[in-house]
């Protein structure tokens, strides 16, 4: 089964860690990813630039509009994203906790709806 | 009379046949439909052909044979080749390696219904349905919902399993405990559920209550080596064993010391006595072994006045170490007034409402008034009745706490 892992964190909270300052949250996604890369359960993946970066795009009655920001002000933003392949809701959990971001924030593990 | 054993078969085999159906055709509501047809066609066929040397390898044979014919009509319409891997695994002969996996089936099906994943309430729902063969009222009788909102609870965790791909299987032997963990809260939940109140439908009731006992009789048999399931079992047993003393003929609850203790369930009491030694012994004592031996201590006593309260207070010094929870302190400080006395139980109690923590909970002003009017402070007394009762919902226990209440209140009040 495909699974997709959104990374939600507290930008403000992740702009204030030293880890990010120093790079080596950068080093622990890089060997997380290796690591799920050699294990054959990548597909996709990348980190999102911060919700200040974003637009939201609504189609009205024919008409576009587009408002600065994200679609909901929550407490935690979505950060990033793996697309994995997976043997089944526990595996796929499995590597959701081994994600550097889940120390702090949360995973969200979405099956894939196949067509 | 075949009705009757296919009755007997159905309340007793029915978790059993639809888990290794389930293992079978990966898919709940197929293997639940199959399963009601083959013990239709039983109650139809039975009478005539007579009683099968082996009912429940019949139902299982006659289950699979339904599937086939439903796959087969499906892949007709649209080919799908995990459909006919199915239809191929279904037509094998059972052989050894079918025996082995038979055996585990049920205990697949715990771990799949109590996964994580699923909402507490889903997964004591998805329980009582696919293991314990209750149907969607009984069990909808049991929480006092309406039926339509509990099938509507069971659809969605069974679609989650399918959609989500919750693994039908024992996990693995480092996610083990946690798991298990998550299989004895809900069961333990199924037997509250029963046990706690005196609302609703008593049979039914009654029934969730040994349910929840040969759920956990089954994790003891199947996982032979863990320390819980025994702890488990005998903090249920011992419980269990006061069910006919616990409440009067009208629904009325009888406390602990007024029970007349010839009424409690001695078998119950025996099995459990010796499932906590047998827990004690397996390792380090987990909440479940604490709270049974404090079960166990109350079972020993012969007379209310024999309760050995001083080792109760311990125990509860050494759940409350470990396992540190406010409803655990209550607990405590109401042993500690008993053994010490109520004014250092109340010390406990007032500090421990002085944190808010309870603030919603009606057990905490409950006791507190209790030993309030032990002391002879009845007016304060009074008033905690009163906090406790406004926040009270089971109908016995407020029945109970109102009858305090006029008790303390018929009292002239201390000069």
């Amino acid at each position: 089964m495909e699974y997709m892992l959104l990374i939600y964190e507290s930008e403000k909270a992740r702009g204030e860690m030293p880890e990010f300052q120093n790079g080596k949250m950068f080093a622990e996604y890089r060997a997380f990813t290796e690591s799920i890369v050699k294990s054959g359960n990548f597909k996709a993946g990348a980190p999102l630039q911060p919700t200040a970066a974003a637009t939201t795009v609504r189609l009205r009655n024919g008409k576009a509009a587009t408002t600065d920001g994200p679609f909901a002000e929550t407490r935690e933003q979505l950060g990033g994203y793996y697309l994995i392949e997976a043997k089944d809701l526990d595996e796929a959990c499995a590597i959701a906790a081994r994600i550097p971001g889940a120390r702090q924030g949360s995973i969200e593990v979405r099956p894939v709806l196949s067509m | 009379m075949i009705a009757d054993a296919v009755g007997g078969l159905y309340r007793a085999e029915s978790g059993r046949i639809l888990a290794t159906l389930i293992r079978l055709l990966g898919d709940f509501d197929l293997a639940e439909e199959v399963v009601q047809e083959a013990f239709a066609a039983a109650l139809v066929r039975w009478p005539t052909e007579g009683l099968p040397h082996n009912p429940r390898a019949w139902v299982v044979q006659a289950a699979r044979f339904k599937a086939i014919d439903r796959l087969r009509r499906r892949t007709r319409f649209a080919e799908k080749i995990d459909e006919l891997s199915a239809i191929e695994s279904l037509e094998r002969p059972p052989g050894e390696a079918e025996d082995d996996a038979v055996r585990d089936d049920r205990l697949r099906l715990i771990f799949t219904c109590c996964h994580p994943s699923l909402a507490t309430e889903a997964q004591v729902a998805l329980t009582l349905r696919t293991l314990c063969g209750l149907t969607t009222e009984e069990i909808a009788r049991a929480f006092l919902v309406p039926t339509t909102t509990m099938a509507q609870r069971l659809v969605r965790a069974k679609q989650k399993i399918r959609l989500a791909g919750i693994p039908y299987q024992v996990p693995a032997v480092e996610l083990l405990p946690d798991r298990l963990e998550a299989v004895m809260t809900a069961v333990y939940l199924v037997f509250n559920e029963g046990y706690a109140t005196t609302a609703g439908d008593a049979l039914v009731r009654r029934d969730l209550c040994s349910e929840a006992i040969r759920l956990v009789r089954l994790l003891d048999t199947l996982l032979p080596d863990r320390a819980e399931p025994p702890a488990l079992l005998a903090l249920l047993l011992l419980h269990d064993s006061r069910r006919d003393a616990r409440a009067t003929p009208e629904g009325d609850l009888v406390l602990l010391e007024d029970q007349d203790r010839d009424r409690w369930d001695h078998a119950e009491i025996a099995e459990g006595l010796s499932l906590v030694e047998r827990a004690l012994r397996r390792g380090p004592p987990g909440p479940y072994a604490l709270q049974a031996a404090i079960a166990a201590v109350h079972a020993r006593a012969a007379r209310a006045a024999d309760t050995d309260w001083r080792q109760i207070t311990a125990l509860y010094a050494l759940l409350l170490a470990r396992f540190p929870s406010p409803v655990v302190e209550l607990n405590h400080a109401v042993a500690v007034a008993m053994s010490e006395g109520p004014e250092a139980g109340l010390r406990l109690l007032d500090s421990l409402s002085a944190r808010g923590e309870l603030s919603a909970y009606h057990l905490l002003p409950a006791a507190r008034a209790d030993l309030l009017r032990r002391l002879g402070r009845t007016g304060e007394a009074s008033a905690a009745y009163r906090s406790a009762l406004a926040l009270v919902t089971n109908p016995a226990e407020r029945r109970f706490l109102q009858r305090r209440l006029e008790a303390v209140s018929a009292k002239p009040l201390n000069p």
